[in-house]
């Protein structure tokens, strides 16, 4: 034994070490997608190829050294990424960096990419029926459908309306159908962001939009103003970084208004309407509605929390009402301070794939740790961030932040700039190829 | 982590290619995976946030630690750092120390 592996394995000891030490690391992508035979140890089908589903999709190949067959169901062509879509808004960015393709995981990973819709799925007899590639069985299945919007919460925004109030908080279309209209608006026109009460996709996300808008209104339009309408109390991510941000930079520019609670719109008059009555009117109207798990997750009976949300196992991420289903991301009922984020997805993502991995080799799935970081940013080049760690706590069931850990940015910083667009590229990568 | 310092029964063994990793290799390879966001997977970053695969162990520890007791200022690592055991941070250090 060299002093090497010694302290190799004083140092495993603290992860319940308890077998032969080994030299070899897990075989390369590569390898895998060369069709490598060997025992196999089930299929995977994954519903859903965003952060979190195609995460879990690479990692079940990587981890299983490829003895897990994976089929990743995903309705569109191409990823197109939520994280740094408002800067696209601000033409801080070009849209096309957003778009990536899932050539890599098929290529490096041996994962069978399927575009299509799932129809159905029969979850006794673990089958997965889509409208134009067929049926899938399954061993476990994975379902990561982010969130859809509750349209109907918020009276007069019907089908019509929804062509002229957009959303954009889901990237593709409607980030460049927003981009337009914020183009066309006049200097002197007054954007508004409606923010919707939490728990929603991305926590920090409208509050970098509003600094993101306020960048382009101060260099293009000075004499437009946004109105933020807010149905929190108060900024609920970051928010004395935003607020000093918004006081120093964009100070006359930016109206917030808390506990303004949004209930209704008026698409014609481009008016706003609150649950007291209260009404603005703006030339550009950006409408974050409430949020619910994807469609999916109800079809499947996996929504039991309001009728909103998927109640888990934080060890293995399995649906605490469907058996052999497990959820991830934005539609699960969020543990104790967890955000509803890509970067929360991709652990996700990974949390479920080690479990999966485990049970199928018929071992036990053991929890792990959760971290999450998400940047904003404020301008052009600098950044602000919060991040945190989460660890599983037995008597709890649940993971949670571990105290001392985590927090936000001192101030914000070109550095950190940097660091948030080398973060997408870094995690784009991480859940791609 | 308790439930995992409570694994008995280490065998002493020698090096032994191609095998299955073992349960705490596995472990610390999943916990692992929590860097992979920023530094890229296996530590192999495509950009700015420094790569970390097949940096010096020693130097990867010691940095770790020093994040987490806040001697060395970072923007982000010294919050990040202070989540993991000393024993898990020492662990990390030497999987990516291993990473080609």
């Amino acid at each position: 034994m060299t002093r090497f592996n010694e302290e190799r394995r004083r140092l495993l000891q603290a992860f319940g070490a308890s077998a032969a030490l080994t030299g070899a690391s897990l075989l390369p992508g590569q390898a895998l997608a060369a069709g490598k035979p060997r025992k196999t140890l089930g299929r995977v089908v994954v519903i859903g190829a965003g952060f979190g589903g195609a995460t879990a999709a690479k990692y079940l190949r990587k981890w299983s050294d490829g003895a897990i067959e994976v089929v990743l169901i995903e309705r569109n062509a191409q990823f197109i990424s939520c994280p740094t879509s408002n800067e696209v808004l601000a033409g801080n960015r070009e849209y096309e960096t957003l778009v990536h393709s899932y050539e890599g995981l098929k290529k490096h990973w041996g994962i069978k990419v399927v575009h299509a819709e799932v129809t159905a799925v029969d979850t006794d007899k673990r089958r997965v029926r889509t409208d134009k590639a067929g049926e899938f069985a399954y061993d476990r299945l994975v379902v990561s459908p982010g969130i859809d919007f509750r349209f109907a919460d918020v009276a007069g925004y019907d089908a019509a309306a929804q062509q002229q109030i957009l959303h954009a908080w889901k990237a593709g279309p409607q980030t460049l159908a927003l981009r337009k209209q914020l183009l066309d608006l006049p200097d002197g026109g007054v954007y508004i962001q409606s923010i919707p009460k939490a728990p929603y996709r991305c926590p920090p996300g409208p509050y970098e939009r509003v600094s993101q808008i306020a960048h382009y209104f101060k260099q293009h339009k000075p004499k437009s103003k946004i109105l933020v309408l807010d149905a929190n109390e108060q900024i609920i991510s970051k928010g004395k970084l935003f607020k000093a941000v918004w006081d120093e930079d964009y100070k006359d520019l930016i109206e917030y208004r808390p506990n303004w609670n949004l209930n209704e719109v008026d698409a014609a008059g481009k008016t706003v309407i609150s649950e007291l009555g209260d009404r603005e009117t703006g030339g550009v109207i950006n409408l974050l509605p409430p949020q619910h798990a994807g469609k999916i997750a109800h079809d499947i009976g996996a929504v039991n929390a309001n009728g909103r949300w998927v109640t888990v196992d934080w060890v293995s991420l399995e649906s605490a009402a469907v058996r052999n289903v497990h959820v991830l991301g934005d539609a699960t009922l969020s543990a104790p301070a967890m955000p509803k984020s890509g970067h929360m997805a991709n652990q996700h993502g990974k949390a479920a794939a080690a479990a999966i991995v485990e049970i199928l080799s018929g071992r036990e799935a053991r929890p792990v740790l959760m971290a999450n970081t998400c940047y904003s940013l404020v301008d052009g080049r600098r950044a602000i961030h919060v991040d945190s760690v989460h660890r599983y706590d037995p008597e709890k069931k649940a993971p949670v932040p571990v105290a001392g850990s985590g927090g936000v940015s001192a101030a914000p910083s070109v550095e950190e700039g940097l660091f948030a667009r080398a973060w997408a590229k870094n995690i784009w990568s991480d859940v791609l190829s | 982590m308790k439930s995992l310092f409570a694994f008995a029964g280490l065998s002493v063994a020698c090096l032994v290619h191609a095998a299955p990793p073992t349960d705490a290799e596995r472990t610390v390879g999943y916990y692992a995976a929590n860097c992979f966001n920023c530094h890229g997977t296996e530590g192999k970053a495509v950009s700015a946030i420094p790569a970390i695969a097949g940096r010096d162990r020693q130097y990867l520890e010691e940095t770790l630690k020093a994040f987490k007791a806040g001697t060395k200022s970072a923007t982000i690592m010294h919050q990040l750092a202070k989540g993991y055991t000393d024993e898990e941070l020492a662990a990390l250090a030497d999987y990516f120390s291993r990473q080609q």
